[in-house]
């Protein structure tokens, strides 16, 4: 009934090549694009935007970034916060020593800077696979964040080793209310989803999948490995990158190396693995659940039954649930929360006369 | 203008209150606290939270709050993740009736991550032992308090305690002492001051780093088994302390040479190591033990009627609980100094809370009203100065507990905080900030 696409014809290539072939989508997403920019800014409050909406869009990235890597070009890596960590520093750095630099060229030169760290550590998936590689860019995650406390010149010779995010600032506006940093985080990771679902549709992401597949199988119909999957990494680590920077400069403010460590990297993975792994949308269903779900958790238990518990009860309780959570997600649908919303329009477009 | 569901109540109640003419029901000071329970440092947290906790429930069961205010308090799990906290800062800075008017996350990463947010909010953050340690200089951090002791003041007193050992700091000539330090951007804040004083007093110093989360350490005791220093300075954090000594012990390091920190010197750091952590020196700003009478209060208004915040009530008195309870004591004593200026049996805002930081003077007639001498140092914040007191105790474990070994033990003050003001000017610099006249605050 919803998805009823009678009348819907494709008279021509574009029609037929564009991202959301059906018009009920593409209806659906502009309104939720419109919602985001235009609704959300003027009814959302300042906890809303600061605390819930910037990180998860964030995070998004992010995983949006190891989705690409992980997801379609099956290179399995454990260091995204490290790349993060990279795009932060750098675009801080460029920031901080070119005068009059524009913060979105910093972003973007902060994550090239990334890309480059990232294809450095993709070399070694030319020789190894699966777990192996896991391994290789575990080094990443770890040699990256010591290298940004033992030489003091990345944080400036701060003594403690943090950097703090100048202002941003475009065009002579100051970014510096929680609505304009939120809309500027939103209209980032807008392109780059954008971009990267387009990446993904195209010859690019095709090879990406052919190696994922089966990468012999790859070489022999005459795509060249090495650059294919350097090409990932480096795709890859810029996502990362430019989420690290907007991390530091649009959520945070101040970040210290440390906060970039492997337990940030493991909830990057587990965002894809929740949302769906090889999906742009999945990459923000798992950013969404992974950062909301425990917030959510921890306001329900430490307000309803949080006084009658005792104390640290309630903590442990919402790690258990969460946990339980994850595992009961992964049972009932072990490709991820995308898969479980590209059923439902499976359905949708077939109902009531499903074949 | 925007107004949120939860704004126009608490408006409504406001006027509502005002028509009332203060007979309305008793008036609460919101607190929130940013606690960590489980994670990593999830054990840390129980007792320094719990200390905290206990002491306000005794604020509130014995005198009724403070002149009359109950304290009301809110914890919000943060597992010591950056994010998490600042959603917690988020969370909680418009609850209550004045909103939550001071932020102490105890967790550097939380710390700095909310660093910027609290100057724009209008909310004093206080970081006792931890955080961001230029931010001692109040001129440009007016909103930062890390208070008692900073880290850089812990190094140089060490370094003196090691030479009032020798007889003296002139006799340290020659002394070879190693710093065993965690990895990171904490255990490196140590390097600039130790390195400073080793120009100075002509010690040899060689820093050793242990990577994090430090439980091996073979190597780095092998190398100081063949240095042989004079002193070994512990400037660790979690497995890492217990680990040392452990690894001390097997290559027949004297543990009366190794002096830890106040993050390597609890319960929590020597247990673990069984005999090995016998007679193993520490540094500390509050001692443990239960023999003081605000201990003893704790016990008797609190636990005696079963609200005590530990779930093991035997490790009330452990050093990180009693830890907690000096922020208690801060805390309460802060509302005390700003509710004398902005009014007595009224909640204060985050604005008044950080005049009360501020002026906040604890001196010994005070601390031992509050049944609390021995159990902290005076502390005399100004807006310069945010740091107080710049003093540590020294602790010597004896196998079953700590035994306070020495009186407070200042740093060079004068050193200190002339690197305290060249790191702020330059961060004030970077940020274009214009420190503060303090001639003009009152």
């Amino acid at each position: 009934m919803l998805y009823r696409e009678a009348g819907q014809f494709k008279a021509s290539y574009q029609e037929d090549s564009q991202i959301f072939p059906i018009r009920q989508d593409r209806v659906g997403f502009i309104a939720l694009l419109a919602f985001f920019f235009l609704i959300v800014p003027m009814v959302a409050s300042q906890y809303w935007l600061q605390a819930i909406l910037t990180p998860v869009l964030i995070f998004s990235l992010a995983a949006l970034g190891l989705n690409i890597l992980t997801g379609y070009a099956g290179q399995l890596s454990l260091g995204s916060a490290a790349f993060m960590a990279v795009g932060a520093f750098a675009t801080y750095n460029f920031m901080l020593r070119i005068d009059g630099m524009p913060f979105l060229m910093a972003i973007l030169l902060g994550g090239l800077s990334a890309a480059a760290v990232g294809i450095l550590f993709g070399l070694p998936s030319l020789r190894i696979k699966g777990f192996y590689l896991a391994v290789a860019t575990l080094a990443a995650q770890f040699f990256i964040v010591w290298v940004l406390v033992k030489f003091p010149w990345f944080s400036n010779y701060s003594s403690s080793g943090v950097i703090t995010a100048q202002e941003i600032n475009i065009l002579g506006y100051a970014f510096n209310t929680p609505e304009s940093k939120y809309l500027l985080t939103l209209l980032v990771v807008t392109v780059l989803a954008l971009a990267a679902k387009n990446m993904v549709r195209s010859t690019t992401g095709r090879k990406w999948m052919a190696v994922r597949d089966m990468d012999v199988a790859a070489e022999v119909i005459g795509i060249r490995l090495m650059r294919t999957k350097l090409q990932a990494f480096a795709v890859s680590s810029f996502y990362c990158g430019v989420a690290g920077a907007l991390y530091a400069y649009t959520y945070l403010g101040t970040v210290e190396p440390e906060g970039f460590n492997l337990t940030l990297s493991f909830q990057i993975l587990f965002m894809i693995i929740i949302g769906g792994v090889g999906s742009i949308l999945g990459s923000f269903l798992g950013a969404a659940f992974i950062v909301l779900l425990p917030v959510f958790l921890n306001i329900v238990l430490h307000s309803f039954v949080g006084a009658a518990l005792p104390p640290g009860f309630g903590s442990n309780l919402e790690l258990m649930i969460f946990g339980g959570l994850i595992i009961f997600f992964l049972i009932v649908e072990p490709h991820g929360m995308a898969r479980l919303w590209q059923i439902g329009k499976e359905k949708l477009r077939l109902w009531p006369f499903p074949h | 203008m925007k107004f949120s569901l939860r704004n126009t109540i608490v408006m409504g109640a406001a006027v509502t209150g005002l028509l009332a003419g203060g007979v309305a029901a008793a008036q609460e000071q919101y607190i929130g606290l940013p606690s960590y329970r489980v994670g990593p440092f999830g054990s840390n947290g129980a007792s320094l939270f719990g200390g905290w906790i206990d002491y306000m429930q005794m604020i509130n069961e014995r005198d009724g709050g403070v002149n009359g205010v109950k304290l009301t308090w809110e914890e919000c799990e943060t597992e010591y993740n950056n994010a998490r906290g600042v959603e917690c800062y988020e969370r909680q800075k418009n609850r209550g009736a004045t909103g939550n008017s001071a932020f102490q996350p105890l967790s550097t990463g939380i710390a700095y991550s909310v660093l910027d947010r609290v100057a724009q909010d209008k909310i004093p953050m206080v970081t006792i032992g931890y955080g961001r340690t230029d931010a001692a200089d109040g001129r440009v951090f007016p909103w930062v308090f890390p208070m008692i002791t900073t880290y850089w003041s812990q190094a140089s007193a060490i370094i003196n305690y090691i030479g009032s050992k020798e007889g003296g700091n002139d006799k340290l000539r020659g002394k070879k002492i190693a710093l065993l330090y965690h990895d990171s951007a904490y255990g490196k804040e140590s390097h600039a001051v130790l390195q400073r004083l080793a120009e100075r007093y002509g010690y040899q110093l060689t820093m050793i780093p242990v990577a994090s989360p430090g439980n091996e350490q073979q190597a780095q005791w092998l190398q100081i088994r063949q240095l042989r220093p004079d002193y070994t300075i512990l400037w660790g954090w979690g497995v890492m302390n217990p680990t040392a000594l452990r690894t001390a012990a097997r290559t027949g390091y004297p543990r009366e040479k190794i002096v830890g920190v106040w993050w390597s010197g609890s319960e929590e750091d020597t247990i673990p190591a069984g005999d090995a952590a016998k007679g193993y020196v520490a540094a500390g700003f509050n001692p443990a033990g239960t023999g003081f009478p605000v201990i003893q209060a704790i016990q008797e208004h609190v636990y005696a009627s079963n609200r005590g915040n530990m779930e093991d009530r035997s490790r009330v008195g452990s050093v990180l609980y009693n830890r907690g309870v000096v922020h208690g004591i801060i805390y309460v004593e802060a509302i005390r100094t700003a509710q004398e200026k902005f009014g007595k049996g009224k909640p204060l805002t985050g604005e008044q809370m950080r005049w009360g930081f501020e002026n906040l003077r604890i001196d010994d007639a005070r601390l031992s009203a509050l049944g609390a001498t021995g159990f902290m140092p005076q502390l005399n914040i100004t807006c310069a100065d945010h740091e107080g007191a710049g003093v540590v105790k020294f602790q010597q474990w004896d196998g079953a507990k700590w035994n306070v070994v020495s009186d407070w033990v200042s740093g060079d003050r004068q050193l200190v905080r002339g690197m305290i003001e060249e790191s702020a000017a330059a961060y004030a610099a970077e940020k274009g900030i214009t420190p503060r006249d303090c001639s003009k605050e009152m």
